[in-house]
């Protein structure tokens, strides 16, 4: 099935960075459906996920519909999750990083969840109405996800010698992937003068004393900022997003338009 | 008439009273269309349906989504939209509403003494606090009483449950698990 080529407007662009970022990190999530140490955490994972997927195809659909609106060749949802080439993905490289262990998992989620939660709160007064209205939900969501991903670092930190050092072993191995969210570029200085949201730098300050709080109960601190810096948001990924969309995308592509 | 996707037989669509309107007609039959995974509360004792209009040719039925990726949101759209048919009252058009954005205050009094009849404890009033803070704060969560032996001593088993919007609890006292319809 031949991919999709998509609008490279800015704003287009700044969706999809959001759309992509919830869906990836679904898929990842959901990989521990029948996998997690506990049943409920079996759910709890899942359930996550769900919300992820629904945040997800609600801000791609606008992506799509603002690839018509400026001229362009419409898409819908699952053409875009389904039919762009790895390239074409706007994550940040840290949501299609393997889910790891549990701690990898709740850390991740810890501070995704802190971040959306932000970035949700000012997407909230978006000048693009359905964006603004996709945000008053998820912003709901991404709290209660925070909730649950902090409570679960400060009781693996906070608890025996092993779970302590598998999250300190959590917090090496993703660290470096942190900064690229809060990467200053042109997308986003052009969704923030056309107030269509905030550039994710703006938010980099509140994220850290957010995280740093979560960690500090945990007994954990904010590592040093290092040089590397992940490049997903452009498109130049990991070598593991492509098995993710190997996995997800396989069947559209070998039977394109299929539904049940 | 059988809920193909979950087997639940649902009551039959209530007459047309006389001398009310077409609108008066569709809410009747609306608080007889039931949530398929809470099959005690219709979709107007949720507060998912926000409003109804006569457009001559079809209804519209303005519909509120509760979770963003909750799997019931389509079955609801279509129950809707059959139940109507068959109380004669079609054609009807759904119309997706985001903004505001759905929460448990809507969910009615009768809805919520329904829902505690059923056995899940029904949400508490959302608090708006919960919208300040980033900072981390270890939260105690406020014990609910057990649905079935009205006992305190209850504790949370789990943040999530069998379906996005219930959270897993236990009532200590009588040793029963139950589920709490989370307050967003």
């Amino acid at each position: 099935m031949q991919s999709i080529t998509v609008s490279s407007h800015p704003s287009v662009q700044y969706l999809l960075r959001i759309g992509d970022t919830c869906l990836i990190l679904a898929q990842r999530l959901a990989e521990w459906c029948g996998h997690a140490p506990i049943v409920e955490e079996d759910i709890a994972l899942s359930n996550m996920a769900l919300d992820l997927v629904g945040q997800a195809r609600a801000v791609l659909t606008r992506a799509g519909e603002l690839e018509g609106e400026l001229g362009g060749t419409r898409h819908d949802e699952d053409q875009l999750a389904f039919l762009r080439d790895e390239r074409d993905f706007r994550n940040c490289t840290l949501v299609e990083l393997p889910r790891g262990d549990f701690a990898v998992t709740m850390l991740r989620n810890c501070a995704v969840a802190i971040f959306l939660e932000l970035l949700w709160q000012r997407l909230e007064g978006s000048s693009d109405g359905e964006l603004a209205a996709i945000a008053g939900k998820a912003v709901k969501e991404a709290r209660y996800h925070r909730e649950h991903a902090a409570d679960w670092v400060v009781r693996l930190g906070d608890g025996t010698e092993e779970s302590a050092a598998r999250l300190k072993a959590a917090l090496d191995l993703l660290w470096p992937y942190f900064a690229e969210i809060f990467e200053a570029d042109a997308i986003d200085a052009e969704a923030d003068a056309a107030r269509l949201g905030p550039r994710w730098a703006d938010l980099r300050d509140d994220w850290r004393a957010g995280f740093a709080a979560v960690l500090s109960a945990a007994g954990l601190s904010l590592p040093a900022e290092r040089a590397f810096r992940s490049t997903g948001k452009i498109g130049r990924h990991s070598e593991h997003l492509g098995y993710v969309l190997a996995e997800m995308q396989h069947l559209q592509r070998s039977f394109p338009g299929g539904v049940w | 008439m059988i809920d193909a996707a979950f087997g639940t037989p649902l009551p039959a669509p209530p007459l047309r009273a006389a001398g009310s309107s077409r609108i008066e007609h569709a809410w009747a039959v609306l608080a007889t269309v039931l949530d398929p995974e809470v099959p005690v509360v219709s979709v107007v004792d949720l507060g998912i349906v926000r409003a109804v209009s006569d457009d001559g040719d079809a209804l519209t039925v303005v519909v509120t989504p509760t979770y963003s990726g909750c799997p019931a949101t389509e079955v609801i759209e279509a129950s809707i939209v059959a139940a109507l048919d068959d109380a004669g009252l079609g054609p009807t058009r759904i119309r997706m509403q985001r903004a505001p954005a759905w929460t448990t205050d809507w969910i009615s009094e009768s809805g919520k003494a329904k829902l505690r009849g059923y056995g899940i404890v029904p949400p508490g009033p959302v608090d708006l606090a919960k919208g300040v803070p980033l900072r981390f704060v270890p939260r105690a969560v406020a014990p609910l009483a057990c649905p079935r032996c009205e006992s305190q001593d209850t504790e949370r088993l789990a943040a999530f449950g069998a379906t996005a919007c219930k959270a897993l609890w236990r009532c200590r006292a009588c040793g029963e698990p139950f589920e709490h319809f989370k307050s967003i």
